[in-house]
């Protein structure tokens, strides 16, 4: 009888939870679809208020008035704003960002190449940076005022102050030149580069498709050092958000109800205390990660690393406005996305945020 | 006292040490507990619920305990290791929080709470346990236990959430329960329910009770012995019947606060404090 019971309350109980996931997926759609709008609508301002001619940057300084008015109407230049903006929506839906000028690819196809490199380097070091970051906070909390406290804090600020830029050439001089435990810029050896078809992209995933555990290893061993040094700042930041959840949670009343219960410390802080920190920080965590995919210019410089940062960069330095507006739609649609993402998890962890 | 003694306290004194000085909270108190329902009434500050933590070993880190004697059984409170203290928490003395609001842990379901603390200290499996923590709940008085046990805090009342704490603090079966305003954050409403539901519990298990409270009505009507506490002082110890005679003018002071219901409707005296009650 009482696993009966069981049962029906719990098939209720999912049916329940089914129809209101329904419901609030329809919202997210429906939101996403606005925010994504209003991106656009930023977007294609900016492109139209920049002082680039994006006409000029076609033809060149030399071309005759008659060839830079063909060209413009070709471009739809001369149509009204407001009809401008709908061609560029219909574009994007369809994929069209246009021609950059810098590579005369397709920028959707610079972006699918580009991209997938920042995004490897960017998971990989928000992996690092939460699997240290939050033990290390949980750490420091728990021994508030204490050495453990202080040396994480120390390490966390050191993270803050040295410059990106300093800490990769430092980590190239004494981890590649000079213990040559890793290998250098770039993401792959430049003897091995046309070995890899690009499947995913992602040249750790790649390797393994293809089951060459050489190449697969010398992946890792590029990727490893940009990927620490970015890890090190969002281990910085999210050790310390997570230092201050856990002190703040700590003092709450129901972790003296579970000592009084007379459970172990370690349960304590891991299940009861991580429980309830891991509701705010999964926000902290999901903004590291945006920012991180943005691309991080200077570490994509001084690695040699061909990702979204330096792409973008090296096509507004060059007026390549197609490029650069079709990187920031995606850099856009990257932030909603990780919001989206984080506002699920938010509601996984936390029950009183699932209405 | 009697030989059936499950806890006996001998001049304990809690100090502790702040920023603007060491704030004495307890200075001094003794008491004998057997199988009774022993009441510690004063006002806020009196160092009432600081004395009910002491006999959890749950003094704030910046607090200092000395105690002449804190016997319970042949434990000696005063210095017991981390892993004895866990053996005696939740199995052998509990205590129940004063508001349900914050004393449940928001992210776990009630019945996972309830669950953590009878295995905590019974090696049982999962389905027995779980069954051990619905028939609590029923004996708490909750109709729908199943319901209740899939819930998370937020999800039940006030009430409500005071039985499943009751429930959580009394699965492991402990020997004495402290309750520290068990009802203060309720409705007057509720507040008798639980009340009765928290008595015929701990009458038939037998457990000692420490109610910890400011309501000396309420105290009154559900214990045998009342201590009277002041600024850290036990002040008087009386039995709850004899409350009328008290002969500690704070305590009598505090009864001719309370408004009576026949009587006359004059004014309510206030309480005249005189230094002399925080010496001896």
């Amino acid at each position: 009888m009482f696993a009966v019971t069981r049962n029906a309350s719990d098939g209720r109980k999912r049916a329940r939870l089914f129809s209101r996931t329904g419901a609030s997926l329809v919202r997210i759609i429906f939101s996403l679809l606005i925010t994504f709008i209003g991106l656009l609508l930023v977007t294609f301002l900016i492109g139209r208020v920049l002082p680039i001619d994006p006409v000029l940057a076609a033809v060149g300084d030399h071309a005759s008035e008659q060839v830079y008015q063909r060209v413009k109407e070709e471009m739809g230049l001369n149509l009204p704003l407001w009809q401008q903006f709908f061609v560029y929506i219909s574009n994007v839906v369809q994929g069209d960002f246009g021609t950059s000028v810098l590579t005369s690819n397709p920028v959707l196809e610079d972006i699918k190449r580009v991209f997938p490199a920042t995004l490897e380097l960017a998971t990989l070091a928000t992996i690092i940076g939460v699997f240290l970051g939050v033990p290390a906070g949980v750490f420091a909390a728990i021994n508030k005022g204490k050495w453990p406290d202080h040396i994480v804090r120390i390490i966390g600020l050191a993270g803050y102050s040295m410059p990106i830029f300093w800490l990769g050439l430092m980590g190239l001089l004494v981890f590649y030149l000079k213990l040559d435990w890793v290998a250098g810029p770039g993401r792959l050896d430049a003897f091995y580069v046309d070995f890899i078809e690009p499947t995913t992209g992602l040249m750790l995933i790649d390797t393994l498709i293809e089951g060459d555990m050489d190449l697969f290893w010398n992946a890792v061993s590029h990727i490893i050092l940009p990927a620490s040094i970015l890890a090190y700042f969002s281990l910085a930041y999210i050790a310390r958000m997570t230092r201050s959840f856990m002190l703040e949670q700590l003092s709450q009343e129901y972790i003296l109800t579970a000592r009084v219960k007379g459970i172990s410390e370690t349960r304590i802080i891991w299940r009861h205390a991580l429980g309830n920190v891991m509701v705010p920080l999964v926000t902290v965590i999901a903004l590291s990660y945006a920012n991180l995919l943005e691309g991080s210019v200077l570490t994509e410089i001084i690695f040699a690393w061909p990702g979204l940062g330096l792409y973008i960069t090296n096509s507004l330095l060059n007026a390549d406005m197609n490029a650069v507006l079709g990187g920031t739609v995606v850099v856009g649609a990257v932030f909603i996305g990780v919001n989206m993402l984080s506002d699920v998890l938010y509601r996984l962890l936390d029950p009183r945020a699932r209405r | 006292m009697t030989t059936d003694t499950l806890l006996s306290v001998k001049n304990l004194a809690i100090t502790f040490s702040t920023s603007k000085g060491p704030v004495h909270a307890v200075r001094g108190v003794s008491f004998d507990l057997g199988r009774e329902r022993l009441g510690i009434v004063g006002e806020s500050g009196s160092g009432k619920s600081q004395t009910g933590r002491a006999i959890l070993g749950l003094t704030a880190a910046n607090g200092k305990i000395t105690a002449d004697q804190m016997q319970f059984h042949d434990l000696d409170l005063r210095n017991l290791s981390k892993r004895d203290w866990r053996k005696v928490r939740g199995a052998r003395i509990s205590m129940i929080m004063q508001d349900p609001k914050y004393s449940l842990n928001p992210v776990m379901t009630i019945g996972d709470q309830i669950i953590e603390a009878y295995r905590e200290h019974h090696k049982v499996n999962a389905i027995e346990a779980k069954r051990r923590a619905l028939d609590m709940l029923a004996a708490v008085k909750i109709r729908d236990p199943e319901r209740v046990f899939n819930s998370y805090p937020h999800e039940v009342s006030g009430g409500m959430g005071q039985r499943v704490m009751i429930a959580m603090m009394l699965i492991p079966d402990p020997e004495i329960l402290i309750a520290d305003e068990p009802t203060s954050a309720l409705d007057v409403t509720v507040q008798l329910q639980v009340m009765a539901i928290l008595d015929d519990l701990v009458r038939e298990r037998g457990m000692a009770l420490v109610f910890i409270s400011h309501d000396l009505h309420l105290v009154s009507s559900f214990c045998d012995r009342v201590l009277v506490m002041y600024q850290g002082h036990v002040v008087e110890e009386i039995r709850a019947s004899e409350l009328d005679q008290a002969k500690h003018p704070y305590t009598q002071g505090l009864l001719n606060c309370l408004p009576k219901m026949d009587g006359n409707h004059a004014e309510l005296p206030v309480l005249t404090r005189e230094a002399s009650w925080a010496e001896t």
